[in-house]
């Protein structure tokens, strides 16, 4: 029998149930206020009274309201037709409700149970399997989605039947599985799993060994992020997060992308939605939306969701994860699940930690960048989830708590500054004080070398260098005045700001510049450094200036330029001639 | 709000803070409104039989056998096209000595739009202030706030840019208005015969602050009903939403919450999200547009209430005085319209991105030669070319007293590149320049 209970106190959307049987931590109920049921999640239990934090407004509840508790933690329903489709953070379809106005308490089916999908077996009866192997596929658009055994199933089972190939929806018991005690267990096209557990069913998480492109050259030329890696973007308000997290999902080289749109601007997922149906996907020459799904818990969208809505953004991913495919998650922002946490926190009275965040705050977010990772499959083929997630630091000021906590879980920092931003050099990646983890890894070392070209991690570290001591010559150069230091000082200030403006600064809103595929950013480092290379010798600083700019702006228009087309030639053969003319 | 019949009368306070107050009751609902001695007070809490009320206008000579009744609901207001023309307090009674507005009653603070339901905003909001049309262009459907130290004339600002935009409603809602500017408003409205299509929410700094809480919402359920039932155009102002958090730090601070950051509630952000984000391009045509007012210490962005504000808004409007020309402009560098590029060259000409770009980046090199002066350096013929084009462009462009068509402002830019530069110093696009260009 369900344990049922009653209202006993209300803060804003923190209430107190009395319970009148066991109450597990994150089971979900139902509170019945009005004849509208609202869904709540358990967050403590203290003797008979739980502490449930409740999905949507509170208004209007009253003790003694009736609750139902469901012996079941939040979960996310898994099965063909996740892929293109828009949710908010609890996976309702937000393009299957009616009206325009959220209305509280309405719920809808994460999938279309009518739908006929083209089902093919995979495995054959008799087949031995555990959790996620594969037992059949279906044509999800392009992708083909694997129909697997439950996570849920524990043990090993013996395939009894699979349905031949044929249309079917998914509520359509497509296999019959026999456990080891003789039971019969059927399995249809789709299951539910936890959010907040990660989802196992592969051999093994080995460490990263390639990396995944983006397309953005101040990331996979500066600091590259590892397929299956973790990496974070923060910045104050203003500096372009949103812009470069867009970037990224526009040209990220995934199979499936997860937008998870957590706590920010409605507008920002109406962009999304307006252009993503349009653009095509650079590397399959599809439209991008169909790789693409959102999750959508927006600001004013009730708080405890958003916090849901990445757990069950990354639920999504592991899911796909374990059909073979590369996946990127991409969350905008993380920031905003944290404060989530923290307004939970305080309204349970709990003591707090550093800005009133509460003190396990660092111990959720590695766990969950933990559940990122390339793995092995049972079947040994691969997968991968690529974790981004972005934070929104208080003030600007990255000695917070969020902020800090995430750089001990994230492998890449990706440090957007206000200065920059101000100068308009985007993306305004900090190319000194960012870094990636995975240039350590001989693996990730090797793999650079051996497949873009030999020595060119090295060539990479020379490039930072020289923005380095760009840098320094530049603080000099501000201190004493163009004339008071050595001719030295201004050429390596220039052949920093070579670097800068033509491999760290790119348009994302210019149609050539925007995407950069990794082997353009070889040709362009190598112009560059071949450059930098070079000892020049100028009369004056004006001199030295107006040459570098000249040279900036003939590899400028060549980022503008089709590459290899006639003029990109045009300014390469322009940047030649400035090249034999130069001192 | 008179007592309904047979309605069940508490006459036992528990407990009295400044803002609260708590007793005992049973059958009480959470947002519910109560009178408590006369005065409107709201459930912010209940525990076991124990509720808490706040008390909107302030505790002060509250006894502790005070008479409490239940209304039975959340804040409402009536909603109907007779509210145009009127002027309401925080709780929705008109205060111009008008008749209460019938229509239909509905609940302030109500659910959100669907993010999947809106549509992208399109629409330009002209201005005819340069610092805003030209350099951070208005769309219908945007949230933005005028960032001000309290010094700078934002609210006259604002009522100019009312004024001029192209809607068919305008809502103030004030918080915290002093009562001069309250007439200020009224006043300037009145002057523009334009009081049939505004509807005013006010707050005076007369009247106790936690009344403040309810103005936005107040505001935004009038501007749904235009926008959402009529189907209109609807710009909502909001001064000054840095009154409105003060307001929520005190509540939150009487109900012992843990204070966050410059000691505001930890839930500052999603308090004021659900306030902007109201703004919305609907499916239907209607619109509504939020141009707020944050004001800030001595131009500090990173305090909390601002900080939380950049990050919900589609931009800032940053109002400061410019040194050498002696006017209020807005702040090329730090302000900041995110919607502008929906507009620009797509409902303006073509040469309106370029030009603004080249204009305040011309804008910029003229602060670095001047700190270049300062700094004792000698100064550069371009240097002194770009000072000069500074005061000019601060006076004839970025001043928010200049009232221009957005052509205007476009010529007198090309105007100003032909007085001060040469055409590759400006660095536009050759067919740009070709069509544009004025002067040799």
């Amino acid at each position: 029998m369900k344990t049922t209970g009653k209202v006993t106190g209300i803060v804003s959307n923190l209430v107190t149930v009395e319970a009148n049987g066991p109450v597990s931590q994150n089971e979900i109920c139902y509170i019945t206020t009005g004849g509208t049921k609202l869904m709540a999640e358990v967050i403590k239990v203290n003797g008979k009274n739980a502490a449930v934090q409740v999905f949507e407004s509170t208004r209007g509840l009253k003790n003694g309201d009736t609750v139902e508790f469901e012996d079941r933690m939040l979960e996310a329903t898994l099965g063909p037709g996740l892929l293109s489709n828009s949710y908010d953070g609890l996976q309702n379809d937000l393009t299957t409700m009616t009206g325009v106005f959220l209305k509280r308490g309405e719920y809808t089916d994460p999938l279309n149970h009518e739908k006929l999908w083209n089902f093919t077996p995979i495995a054959k009866p008799g087949d031995k399997v555990v959790a996620a192997d594969w037992l059949g596929e279906v044509k999800e658009g392009w992708l083909p989605h694997k129909i697997m055994v439950p996570f849920s199933f524990k043990g090993e089972y013996t395939v009894k039947s699979v349905v031949p190939a044929g249309q079917y929806n998914i509520d359509k018991v497509v296999a019959v599985l026999t456990d080891a005690s003789g039971e019969d267990v059927e399995v249809t096209m789709w299951q539910k799993w936890p959010v907040k557990v990660a989802i196992k069913g592969y051999k093994e998480k080995p460490r990263p060994s390639k990396i995944m492109e983006t397309g953005v050259r101040a990331i996979d030329t500066l600091n590259p992020i590892a397929e299956g890696g973790t990496g974070f973007i923060p910045g104050p308000f203003g500096c372009g997060k949103t812009v470069l997290q867009h970037a990224i999902a526009k040209q990220g080289d995934a199979d499936v992308i997860l937008m998870a749109a957590c706590g920010e601007r409605a507008n920002e997922v109406v962009e999304i939605f307006a252009e993503f149906p349009e653009l095509i996907d650079p590397h399959t020459g599809r439209h991008l939306m169909e790789r693409t799904t959102i999750i959508c818990n927006t600001s004013n969208m009730p708080v405890a969701a958003r916090e849901a809505s990445v757990y069950t953004a990354m639920t999504i991913c592991e899911y796909y994860r374990a059909m073979g495919l590369k996946v990127l998650l991409l969350a905008d922002s993380t920031s905003r699940w944290a404060q989530a946490l923290r307004e939970m926190s305080n309204r349970m009275e709990e003591l707090p930690g550093a800005d009133a965040f509460p003190v396990d705050l660092s111990a959720i977010i590695s766990n969950f960048y933990a559940r990122a990772g390339m793995v092995v499959l049972n079947n040994g083929q691969t997968g991968a989830v690529t974790f981004i997630g972005t934070v929104s630091p208080a003030g600007g000021n990255l000695k917070e708590p969020v902020t800090e906590s995430t750089k001990k879980a994230a492998r890449c920092f990706y440090a957007l500054e206000q200065n920059r931003a101000d100068q308009k050099r985007y993306p305004a990646v900090n190319p000194i004080d960012s870094y990636s983890k995975y240039l350590e890894y001989p693996e990730i070392r090797e793999y650079l070398n051996t497949t873009i070209m030999p020595g060119w991690v090295e060539m990479v570290e020379k490039a930072k260098n020289i923005v380095r001591k760009g840098k320094e010559a530049n603080d000099q150069i501000n201190i004493l005045g163009d004339d008071g230091v050595p001719m030295s000082y201004h050429e390596i200030f220039w052949k920093s700001e070579l670097v800068d403006f033509v491999i760290l600064q790119q348009d994302a809103f210019d149609e050539i510049d925007a995407l950069c595929p990794i082997e353009r950013q070889k040709y362009m480092l190598e112009l560059v450094m071949g450059i930098c290379d070079r000892d020049f010798t100028f009369e004056d600083f004006e001199q030295c200036r107006n040459y570098f700019k000249e040279l900036i702006n003939a590899l400028r228009q060549m980022n503008y330029s089709e590459f290899k087309s006639e003029r990109f030639f045009e300014y390469q053969e322009k940047l030649n001639n400035l090249l034999s003319n130069g001192k | 709000m008179a007592n309904k019949a047979f309605q069940k009368i508490y006459t036992q306070l528990e407990a009295i803070t400044k803002a609260t107050v708590s007793l005992k009751a049973t059958g009480v609902s959470n947002d519910e409104l109560a009178l408590v001695d006369g005065r409107l007070a709201q459930v912010v809490k209940t525990k076991g039989d124990l509720v808490t009320l706040q008390i909107f206008a302030g505790t002060e000579g509250i006894p502790t056998d005070a008479e409490v009744v239940f209304l039975g609901g959340a804040p409402t207001l009536n909603v109907s096209d007779d509210l145009a023309g009127r002027f309401f307090n925080a709780y929705g009674e008109p205060i111009d000595g008008g008749p209460a507005v019938e229509g239909k009653t509905v609940e302030i603070g109500g659910p959100s739009v669907n993010p999947y339901k809106r549509k992208q905003p399109s629409q330009l909001i002209p201005t005819g202030i340069a610092g805003i049309d030209l350099n951070n262009t208005l769309v219908s459907g945007q949230k933005i706030p005028f960032f001000a130290d309290p010094d700078q004339p934002y609210n006259n600002v604002m009522a100019q840019v009312a004024l001029r935009a192209d809607v068919d409603k305008i809502i103030l809602g004030g918080m915290g208005l002093s009562n001069d500017d309250y007439l200020y408003f009224k006043h300037e409205f009145e002057a523009a015969g334009a009081l049939d299509k505004i509807i005013s929410f006010v707050n005076t700094t007369e009247q106790p602050p936690v009344e403040r809480l309810l103005i936005p919402d107040m505001a935004l359920t009038a501007a749904e009903y235009f926008a959402v039932e009529k189907n209109e155009k609807v710009l909502v102002l909001l001064t000054d939403m840095t009154l409105y958090a003060d307001a929520l730090s005190i509540v939150s601070n009487r109900m012992d919450q843990i204070p966050s950051k410059d000691s505001m509630p930890g839930s500052l952000y999603s308090d004021l999200a659900k306030i902007y984000e109201k703004a919305v391009q609907l499916p239907d045509g209607g619109s509504i547009t939020i141009i707020a007012v944050t004001t800030l210490n001595d131009g500090d962005i990173t305090h909390a209430i601002p900080d939380n504000t950049g990050y919900i808004t589609e931009g800032q409007l940053f109002l400061r005085t410019d040194p050498d020309s002696g006017k209020v402009i807005i702040d090329p560098f730090r302000s900041l319209s995110r919607l502008k590029q929906l507009v620009q060259g797509k409902k303006t000409r073509k040469d309106h991105g370029q030009v603004m770009n080249a204009s305040v980046r011309l804008y910029a090199d003229a602060q670095n030669a001047k700190t270049k002066l300062e700094n004792g350096f000698d100064l550069s013929d371009y240097d002194l070319r770009c000072l000069d084009y500074a005061k000019a462009y601060a006076t004839r462009l970025l001043a928010i007293d200049v009232n221009l068509k957005i052509d205007d402002m476009l010529d007198t830019a090309w105007e100003l590149f032909g007085t001060y530069f040469s055409k590759a110093e400006t660095g536009i696009k050759q067919e740009l320049i070709d069509t544009y260009w004025k002067g040799n």
